[in-house]
């Protein structure tokens, strides 16, 4: 019996380390990206933000203007031309594949301020910043400056689009969102 | 019959021996001393509360020992973003003056392995500082050591209380000696690329409501003029 129980402890330990070493106890959702691969090898992706129903916080001095309700944002006139949205971001299957930020800043030092972080979690992060002035009123460019894992390499651009729901005006519509990447050509 | 109770018992000590093991491994010690910490380049820190009662906005899948603030923010519980923590929190400097506004996303990693001691999350933070600039901090942190001296003992104790403690740098990569990225976007920090380094110092947590005490520190080196990096790995 004795020598039945010590090869349940050995037969125990293997089995702790294979079932450790195998198996992650974290598994991280991952929806099949949605890219489309133009002639010249540029990769076009594309997300969108719904609003009103998308909005995580709006964060700006302007009183009452802040979101969710119970929002206590710093009343520090540093921030008084700080506004900070956060989102949840979706795929064009309309499914929430990441969160992301928003922040628009004027001071003295810099320009116009315009920056968006997208965070897919099973992919990575993109960090682009955008042109302060619009191609038109709706649309504006930006450059990616920094990707993170699946984004790294990659470099590109991405445009930002309103587009107002119908009889809506400004309040309900959605944020879209045009992802145009590659990576570096290899070298043959 | 006996013999099949023994092996039974036999495989619970077994399976036990490796998780006292892999909790009791010496090897995994919280790293305290940062390479940054004695680097004699110019330094930006930014000091700031971890605890969620002390954020603007703090969220989760609201099913996490830390509730989401204020009570009327959306949770996160789509399937893609569930393992997802959104945090924004005010950021101050070495004075304790309040001087910028940071976002932080934080995801649990597939990559996370308990043998390896490795409790891992990918995070990025967004931080605006103002009549500065705007930046991120992309990194890969560890957070196995706050797990096993904070968490566990505080879940195993009467009063599921843990007070004391306990400081470690989180940051574990992607660069070569443990350090996160700093990438600059605008303002003096347009087109700057660094190395940066968080750690936490927790004195108290609660197993039913997560930290109570909870600080954390961003410690970036500013590259010298003319130095130039490469994309992150």
């Amino acid at each position: 019996m004795f020598k039945t129980f010590i090869a349940g402890i050995m037969l125990g330990v293997v089995a702790a380390v294979v079932i450790l070493h195998v198996f992650s106890i974290v598994d991280q959702h991952r929806d099949a990206s949605m890219i489309t691969v133009e002639p010249n090898g540029v990769n076009i992706e594309r997300f969108h933000v719904s609003l009103p129903a998308d909005r995580i916080m709006l964060g700006s001095s302007a009183a009452g203007r802040s979101l969710p309700p119970g929002v206590d944002w710093p009343a520090n006139p540093a921030f008084a031309d700080l506004n900070v949205e956060l989102f949840k971001l979706r795929n064009a299957r309309n499914t929430v594949v990441g969160v992301a930020s928003r922040i628009v800043a004027t001071d003295a030092t810099t320009e116009r301020v315009i920056e968006w972080l997208l965070h897919l979690p099973a992919r990575g992060s993109v960090y682009v910043t955008m042109e302060p002035v619009s191609v038109d009123d709706d649309k504006r460019r930006g450059l990616l400056r920094q990707g993170t894992r699946e984004f790294a390499t990659l470099s590109g651009d991405m445009t930002e689009r309103w587009v107002a729901a119908p009889g809506s005006g400004k309040a309900y519509g959605r944020i879209e969102l045009k992802t145009a990447f590659s990576g570096t050509p290899e070298v043959l | 019959m006996k013999y099949v109770l023994s092996l039974i018992v036999g495989i619970l000590v077994g399976a036990g021996l490796v998780v006292a093991a892999v909790l009791a491994n010496p090897l995994a010690a919280p790293g305290t001393l940062s390479p940054l910490e004695v680097s004699s380049r110019p330094q930006l820190v930014l000091n700031y509360s971890l605890a969620p009662a002390d954020a603007i906005v703090y969220t989760n899948n609201g099913e996490m020992r830390s509730t989401p603030k204020p009570d009327t923010v959306q949770q996160l519980r789509e399937a893609a973003i569930s393992h997802t923590d959104v945090t924004v929190t005010t950021m101050s400097g070495g004075t304790g003056k309040t001087r910028a506004i940071g976002i932080k996303f934080a995801s649990l990693s597939n990559s996370t392995r308990l043998l390896r001691n490795e409790v891992m999350i990918d995070s990025v933070w967004h931080v605006y500082v103002p009549g500065s600039g705007t930046f991120i901090v992309a990194q890969r942190e560890n957070h196995f050591g706050y797990l096993r001296t904070v968490v566990l003992p505080a879940m195993w104790s009467a009063s599921k209380q843990w007070r004391g403690l306990w400081r470690s740098n989180v940051t574990s990569g992607p660069g070569l000696l443990g350090t996160g990225r700093f990438v600059g976007g605008s303002g003096e920090f347009a087109g700057l690329d660094a190395d940066v380094i968080e750690s936490h110092t927790v004195r108290a947590y609660s197993a039913e409501s997560g930290p109570v005490a909870k600080e954390g520190q961003l410690l970036v080196e500013l590259p010298v003029a003319g130095e130039v990096r490469g994309n992150l790995p």
